[in-house]
Parts: structure tokens; C-alpha cells; sequence
């Protein structure tokens, strides 16, 4: 590791007063951003330990939601008894993320903050426009089996690795931010960006503020949900893709769907517009089927990646199939 | 040459390095160090409380190797920087028994010879007393699932789930389905 001064802060302002130095980022639990400077990907002046901020409680915010503190770790919400009963698409996709021992220590807004996995951010000896902007892009027309399908650039074809933010962008939580220019409040869709021609730039978080909590709007789909994900081995490996299903059925009449697709793009992946031409449908296999190829309409394949496209389509009908209870009648492609 | 005798012409001094002071309890008894900001807890361990039990594997938090258990929880101590958890309980592997008799999942993996090389043991042991404190795993397939940040290279797997299986119905956890390990779709 490069060496680094230590700040530790034990109040909000005092973390952002600190952070304010050049290239002083934020230690919460550290499972990425140690890995990273051992890498030398990241190489900081200063690190700013926030872990004793007193940010890390689950409560009941004002509108009927559930409140989650930066700070509270993966283990701490997953096995939230709340979050369990009211969010279990949320518990899912965490305890489906990473290891016991990981999760214990990792927190949620360092999950919304890790870096990409791709291979070429990881590895210092080859280009990336995300860790050395301009530089060029290595997974492009090198080894991108892990790669983008949607939303991709030429200048990056990078995945956020997070299962937990799948399943917040489908619930539509939003993040509470704190700052130099006081606090907002941004939906967790506009919350990550797409790389377009800044790749370094992950997320909208401004360089002055801090995440304070993550909020979950009052209706948790508790009855209809699911999360598939679909990885190389059965237990701590990175979605190849993933699939986060919220639904409200009547009878067999969708009333309303929420699906945001993980490891295929630069952030979790909704499609309002798919969603909205779903609604009032008759969920069979048909319509399923259609929304799934709706879903997939901008997907572009590389020669490593391009296999995803009809598995993350074949994983959303997975999903509705698990949220529902409706077996989805067999294609004929699927006869082998 | 008029200089003034406040001002500087040069300052050439060996590079900042700044050290902290940092107290832990580890296996019950607790130490101040004095210690830069990127030693990890697993340097710390094996570097200055020769404490060699806890391994070394990956050192990216891939392996479970360096698994100890941190105020109760089981984390990988590569990816902890000791600075920033002043004031833990750390329990190692060397800190598992009392006196000469082994804790009950040392002596579980001695009985269902869960290991063969060894190197990913005190790890798989420090993480399965974690595991079964947080009291989520109940059958053979929950136990792989909540073991699975613990590579075993040799795949002394089967093995080291009946251990822990064994320990866990001691402790009153069901023990149904527990042959085959049937895992998760």
C-alpha cells in the first residue's frame, strides 16, 4: 500500500471538513477501498475513517418507509427483522452478495460507492478511462465475458457489481446526501451515472458530500418478489446478471411491476417505458416474453458478452415465474 | 549575503510518515501499538503479536485465510486497517481454547478430519464459531452458503461441514438433511 495520513472523524461536518483535502476519501468498512490501494488503483494522501459516525441506525422514517443509516452494514439490514418482513427482496439480494464475513463489515453506502470489477480498472499495467482518464479501454477488444450489454460507451464498458443497489433501484429507495450545499435528497435512479465520455465519474455525489442514509419508500412488495442471479459459482461470486422483481398482481392481472436488472450496465438497470406497457396485462408467458425482449431492445453484445443478452432475458422470466407462482409455459427453444 | 534569519531556504526532511496510537484487546489481553495507518489487522497480528495462526492467503478478502472474529464478528483482518478499529476484542485462533482444552470446533475438525494441508484452517474454524453465533445457518446447504467466504484448496469441504454440523446439533441446531449437502439452486 502507498502510505497515507489517518484522519478519524466522529461527527458528520467534521468527515466532510476533513475530506476536503485532495484525494481524502471516505474509510467506512474498507472491503473495497483497502483492496483498491493495495492494487494501486486507489492511491490516497489521507484517508477520513467515518466508521464511528453516528449514521449507522435502521428506523422508521416520517412517510411509512424504513431509514437506513450509511453506515449500517450489509449483515446489519439483511438481517433487520423489519427488512426481512417488509424488504425481503432487499435481504435477498445482500445475503446473495459477497461473504458472512464481508458482509459484516462492508456498508450500505460503500456498497453504493464501490468501484467496478471490470479486470482492466483492476490491473494498473493496462488502459482505463475509469482509473486513468483518457487512457483508453482494455476490455473493449480484450477479454469483456463480464462486460456491459446496455448503456455501455466507447470509452467504457464497465458493471457496477452490486446486488443491493438492484434491489434499492427496484424498490425506488432514494439517498439522503449531505454537504457544502446542504442536504438533498437524490432518487436512487439519478443517483449512479452511465460512463458516456466521463467514465470516471461513477455517481452524481458531489466531491463535497457525504451519504447519510438510504431511505425505502412505505410499500416493500413483500408478497411478489424475487431476486435471480445468475454467476460462475454457486455462492460468492459477482452477478453475471441479475434480476430484481417487485409485482402487485390481481389474480393474473399485473397491476404493477417493477424489474431493475443487474451486471449489465454501468448502474441498475430500469425501463420505465417496458414497465408502463406491461401493466394491465395478463401475466403468461407471452407477455413475459415481450417484456423481456422490451427490456433487452438497446442491448448490444460484445464477442465476450453477447451471451448475456438472451440469459438476462431468460433470467427475468425466471424472476416472474419465482414472484408469481405462475409456472411460464415451456418455449419450444426450450425442448433439448 | 543578507539573509533574514526567519526565513527558510531549504527544508529537506524524511517523508511523513505518521504513526497512531492503536489499543486492542487480543485474546484477552489487551496491548497499545504504536502503528502506521496501512498496517492491516492481519500485519498487526503476525507482525508485532506473532500471532501466526491467523494466514495469509489472497490478502484481497477472497479466501477467509486471515478469518478472526472482531468484537464477536468474523471479518477478513486482511482487509481491516488496524488504526480504525482501536479499542476491538480481537479473537484469534490462539485464542479460541481454554488452557489445554480445545474449543469444541477445533476439536470437531481434529474429529471429522476437516483439513488436510492446515494453511485455511484456523480461518474455516474462526469463521464457523462466527457463523454459528450468528445462528442463521441450520442444515448442510445453509452451512456451504454461510461458509462460502472460506476457500479450502485441498476441498476438505465435506468434512469441514460435518464439523460444524457436529458442533452446531451439540449447540441444539436441527441436524435433518444433513448428508449429501444437498446446496441452493
Amino acid at each position: 500500500m502507498n502510505r497515507f495520513s489517518y484522519t478519524r472523524a466522529n461527527d458528520v461536518s467534521a468527515a466532510l471538513e476533513a475530506h476536503r483535502a485532495p484525494s481524502a476519501p471516505f474509510l467506512a468498512g474498507g472491503t473495497n477501498l483497502v483492496d483498491l490501494i493495495k492494487e494501486g488503483v486507489a492511491r490516497p494522501e489521507r484517508l477520513v475513517d467515518i466508521r464511528r459516525l453516528p449514521i449507522a441506525a435502521i428506523q422508521p422514517s416520517a412517510d411509512g418507509g424504513i431509514e437506513i443509516g450509511a453506515l449500517a452494514t450489509n449483515s446489519a439490514v439483511a438481517y433487520d427483522e423489519r427488512i426481512q418482513s417488509r424488504y425481503p427482496l432487499l435481504s435477498k439480494a445482500i445475503l446473495s452478495g459477497a461473504s458472512a464475513q464481508i458482509r459484516n463489515v462492508a456498508t450500505v453506502g460503500g456498497n453504493l460507492l464501490q468501484r467496478t470489477r471490470c479486470h482492466y480498472f483492476y490491473d494498473t499495467a493496462t488502459p482505463c478511462n475509469k482509473r486513468r482518464p483518457g487512457s483508453g479501454c482494455g476490455a473493449m477488444n480484450g477479454v469483456n465475458r463480464i462486460h456491459a450489454i446496455l448503456g455501455a460507451s466507447e470509452h467504457c464498458i464497465a458493471v457496477h457489481p452490486s446486488d443491493m443497489c438492484v434491489a434499492l433501484a427496484a424498490l425506488d429507495a432514494s439517498v439522503r446526501v449531505t454537504g457544502g450545499e446542504g442536504e438533498r435528497v437524490v432518487p436512487f435512479d439519478a443517483f449512479h451515472r452511465l460512463p458516456g465520455d466521463a467514465p470516471h465519474i461513477d455517481t452524481n455525489l458531489r466531491d463535497d458530500e457525504i451519504i447519510v442514509a438510504v431511505t425505502l419508500p412505505a410499500e416493500g412488495f413483500a408478497d411478489r418478489y424475487a431476486y435471480v442471479k445468475v454467476r460462475d459459482r454457486a455462492s460468492f461470486a459477482f452477478a453475471l446478471v441479475s434480476v430484481a422483481l417487485a409485482l402487485k398482481l390481481d389474480g393474473t392481472r399485473i397491476e404493477a411491476v417493477r424489474c431493475a436488472l443487474g451486471g449489465v450496465a454501468h448502474k441498475p438497470w430500469r425501463d420505465r417505458d417496458a414497465e408502463a406497457a406491461l401493466r394491465g396485462k395478463t401475466l403468461d408467458a407471452t407477455t413475459v416474453r415481450d417484456f423481456a425482449s422490451a427490456m433487452m431492445r438497446d442491448a448490444r453484445g460484445l464477442p465476450g458478452n453477447a451471451f448475456k443478452i438472451e440469459l438476462t432475458a431468460r433470467a427475468i422470466e425466471r424472476a416472474f415465474e419465482q414472484a408469481s407462482g405462475i409456472s411460464l409455459a415451456a418455449r419450444e427453444d426450450d425442448a433439448s | 549575503m543578507n539573509t533574514t534569519p526567519t526565513a527558510t531556504a531549504l527544508d529537506v526532511g524524511a517523508p511523513h510518515a505518521q504513526r497512531v496510537a492503536c489499543t486492542l484487546s487480543i485474546n484477552g489481553g489487551t496491548q497499545t501499538f504504536d502503528i502506521e495507518p496501512w498496517t492491516t489487522l492481519l500485519d498487526l497480528l503476525r507482525e508485532r503479536c506473532q500471532l501466526t495462526g491467523t494466514k495469509k492467503g489472497c490478502d484481497h478478502g477472497q479466501c477467509g485465510a486471515c478469518t478472526a472474529l472482531v468484537d464477536g464478528q468474523r471479518i477478513n483482518t486482511c482487509l481491516a486497517l488496524a488504526v480504525s478499529y482501536d479499542g476491538a476484542e480481537i479473537t484469534t485462533i490462539e485464542g479460541l481454547a481454554s488452557g489445554d482444552t480445545l474449543h469444541p470446533m477445533q476439536q470437531a475438525f481434529i474429529d471429522c478430519d476437516a483439513f488436510q494441508c492446515g494453511y485455511c484452517t484456523p480461518g474455516q474454524i474462526c469463521s464457523a464459531v462466527g457463523m454459528l453465533a450468528e445462528g442463521h445457518a441450520h442444515d448442510a446447504a445453509e452451512v456451504r452458503e454461510a461458509m462460502s467466504g472460506n476457500i479450502c484448496r485441498c476441498g476438505a469441504y465435506p468434512n469441514i461441514v460435518q464439523a460444524i454440523l457436529q458442533v452446531s446439533s451439540a449447540n441444539g441446531v436441527d441436524e435433518t438433511a444433513v448428508e449429501n449437502g444437498e446446496t441452493h439452486s
